[in-house]
């Protein structure tokens, strides 16, 4: 078997943009999911609403797409009720962030057993790219036509101080590395969190001066540093340079879990 | 055994639930619902069952239908500002036609409205309040014991039906302490699983399919979309929303008769009060103190889907009186089905009516 077995093939063509980035996202961890040596039975995969949370919808497993904003409350049901279900959940900056703040903090102080894989676009992109709580300080979006004058969440930094036992973040053009922090996401006990910064070309780039699917994939490698550099950088003195951003483990601990496999 | 107990109606209403199998409550805490919570926290650990105290109320109906999903009885309880937060998914609940029992302790709004007082004012919001074509049932209890066994009920018709279940309390039967026969068992109607090679979404001959829970090899799609019979989003495919939409609605309504629960008293009378939940009981008052079957009494246990059937067993009857504790939510569905008077008695404030108040409208009526 390979992770394209997962795949619900009579479900295709998908409806993701030329270029999208939550294709290889969706790769990664269905591949990562595969190495874990998981059923299709035992494994469910839960989602709100956007383009990354139609991700399910490919998948031929028990799948669970939601309300805009809610994946982790239904998700922390079905584990709850039956901890002998993997559960995995897809998820965008929009639908976590914004209208499911909420949830996903109390989701990381709970450390509840699933983790959670949130395509980061910096945008909302289903509704046609409108500004998000991570559209940086003046990116321009259909709502922030003069720039986004609002401070960005840093979503990895956030899940940490809520509580989640891992978090990760890595983006569209590191493929292994992301493959491999899903795994160890999905090996962890409790509630783990990663961040995929992905390319959306219609939503984002198009209006940043990225229009080509690759100019994002480009900034975004070119943009990345290992947060263990940037710490030993700063540590050091040496000036990181300005819009880096620190890809990495950004933490692996244990704390008590909740709904973890009986 | 049997046992006669002393109890509060919300205690009796997390009892039933426990009886008929729920193993599963997430809530969040809000007056006058907070001691059904309260009493699963305690009780559901001891029976291999989770209780979780979510963020919100729209967090507690999203983790309630995702544990339906997992297999289990699921159930949350709440006031009318929780009712309303939970509105959205309980569309949803509808839409993916997930069993799952939803307790409305109703309280005086809107809004914040009256935290301690009775109230009837959410009937039309369980039925109409998400957005959308839709069915649902529910419940209305008037005594301690009806919050055992119509909450024990209420799991067995979400499971028959696979449609979200209101049972619609009011602070007063929430809150009363009355005696209490608990049976050994309850009846438990299981959800019918969906069997090998049927389709997930697609309704029998009742309109109702097989439940296809999560863990069982069915790789079923859920899906809040427009979906097809597999459970696959088609969202501009008319018919298939037409199809879909009318069988949700008509798997409901269509078993009327079947989930109808009344009681109907002196049904030769020219005069009768129809009622639900603790009203009911102020003209139970007034038919005792009358004494000569003069007066009937419609009252109703199942508001939703409408029996209005069960209106035309009063072949007599001349006027129809419905107490409400609003402003005449119930009384404007009854117009729709009787050519007769209906006189709507409102009264809202948080006080219920007195059987003086009944007993001039019917002597007004005569
Ligand atoms: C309650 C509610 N409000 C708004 C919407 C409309 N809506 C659909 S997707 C979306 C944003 C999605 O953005 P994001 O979560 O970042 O996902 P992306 O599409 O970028 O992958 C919004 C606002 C909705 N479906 N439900
Ligand atoms: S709008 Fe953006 S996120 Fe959505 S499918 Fe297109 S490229 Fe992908």
């Amino acid at each position: 078997m390979t992770f394209l077995d997962w795949y619900r093939e009579d479900r295709l063509p998908h409806i993701y943009c030329a270029g999208c980035g939550n294709g290889t996202v969706i790769n990664c961890t269905l591949d990562a999911v595969e190495s874990m040596g998981w059923s299709r039975e035992e494994t469910v995969f839960v989602s709100g609403i956007g383009c990354s949370s139609r991700a399910p919808g490919y998948i031929k497993t028990d799948g669970l797409h939601t309300t805009h904003g809610r994946a982790l409350a239904f998700a922390t049901g079905v584990k709850l009720a039956n901890p002998a279900l993997q559960v995995v959940v897809f998820t965008g900056d929009g639908d976590l962030a914004a209208i499911g703040g909420n949830h996903f903090i109390h989701a990381c102080r709970r450390n509840v057993d699933m983790t959670v894989v949130c395509m980061n676009n910096f945008i909302y992109g289903m509704t046609g790219g409108q500004g998000s709580p991570t559209t940086p300080r003046s990116a321009l979006s259909s709502t922030t036509p003069y720039g986004a004058e609002e401070e960005p969440f840093d979503l990895s930094l956030l899940a940490v101080a809520a509580g989640a036992n891992y978090v990760a973040r890595w983006t569209s053009y590191h493929v292994k590395e992301l493959t491999r922090a899903i795994r160890t996401g999905l090996e962890t006990p409790g509630f783990s969190f990663v961040e995929a910064l992905v390319q959306c070309p219609t939503g984002y780039g198009r209006r940043n001066r990225l229009r080509e699917a690759t100019d994002m994939v480009e900034y975004l490698k070119t943009h990345s540093i290992l947060l263990q550099k940037k710490q030993r950088m700063e540590r050091e003195g040496q000036e990181v340079p300005p819009g880096m951003i620190p890809m990495g483990e950004f933490v692996r601990r244990n704390r008590a879990v909740l709904g973890a496999r009986r | 055994m049997t046992r006669t107990e002393f109890m509060q109606g919300n205690v009796a209403c997390a009892e039933g639930a426990l009886a008929a199998g729920c193993r599963f409550f997430g809530g969040y805490p809000i007056t006058p619902s907070t001691e059904i919570a309260e009493h699963m926290a305690a009780r559901l650990p001891g029976r291999q069952g989770t209780f979780i105290q979510m963020e919100d109320e729209i967090a507690s109906i999203a983790a309630v239908i995702g544990a339906s999903w997992s297999g289990v009885r699921a159930m949350t309880a709440t006031s009318g500002p929780g009712f309303s937060l939970m509105m959205e998914n309980i569309g949803y609940a509808a839409m993916t036609e997930t069993p799952c029992v939803i307790v409305n302790v109703q309280r005086g709004g809107p809004s914040t409205g009256q935290p301690t007082l009775a109230a009837q004012g959410d009937m039309l919001q369980c039925r109409f309040g998400s957005h959308g074509d839709y069915s649902i049932i529910a419940l209305a209890p008037a005594s301690v014991q009806e919050m055992f066994e119509l909450t024990a009920k209420a799991f067995n018709l979400a499971d028959r039906y696979r449609v979200p279940v209101f049972l619609m309390a009011d602070e007063i039967v929430g809150h009363m302490r009355e005696r209490i026969v608990i049976p050994d068992r309850v009846e438990i109607a299981e959800r019918r699983p969906l069997e090998a090679g049927a389709l997930p979404f697609q309704g029998g001959a009742d309109g109702v399919p097989g439940f296809p829970a999560f863990g069982r090899g069915h790789a079923v799609h859920v899906t809040g979309l427009t979906h097809d019979e597999r459970g696959y989003p088609r969202t501009n495919h008319p018919k298939i929303h037409e199809a879909l939409v009318t069988r949700l609605v008509r798997k409901v309504e269509d078993a009327r008769r079947e989930i109808a629960d009344y009681d109907a008293v002196n049904p030769d009378a020219e005069i009768v009060f129809v009622s639900y939940g603790a009203p009911a009981r102020t003209v139970q008052q007034v038919l005792h103190d009358a004494g000569d079957g003069g007066i009937g009494h419609l009252r109703l246990k199942t508001v939703w889907p409408f029996p209005e059937f069960a209106l035309r067993e009063f072949r007599n009857a001349r006027t129809f009186l419905v107490p409400e504790m609003n402003l005449g939510q119930i009384s404007r569905e009854i117009e729709r089905h009787v050519d007769q008077a209906v006189v709507s008695i409102p009264k809202i404030g948080g006080e219920l009516h007195t059987p003086g108040e009944l007993a001039r409208a019917a002597e007004g009526a005569r």
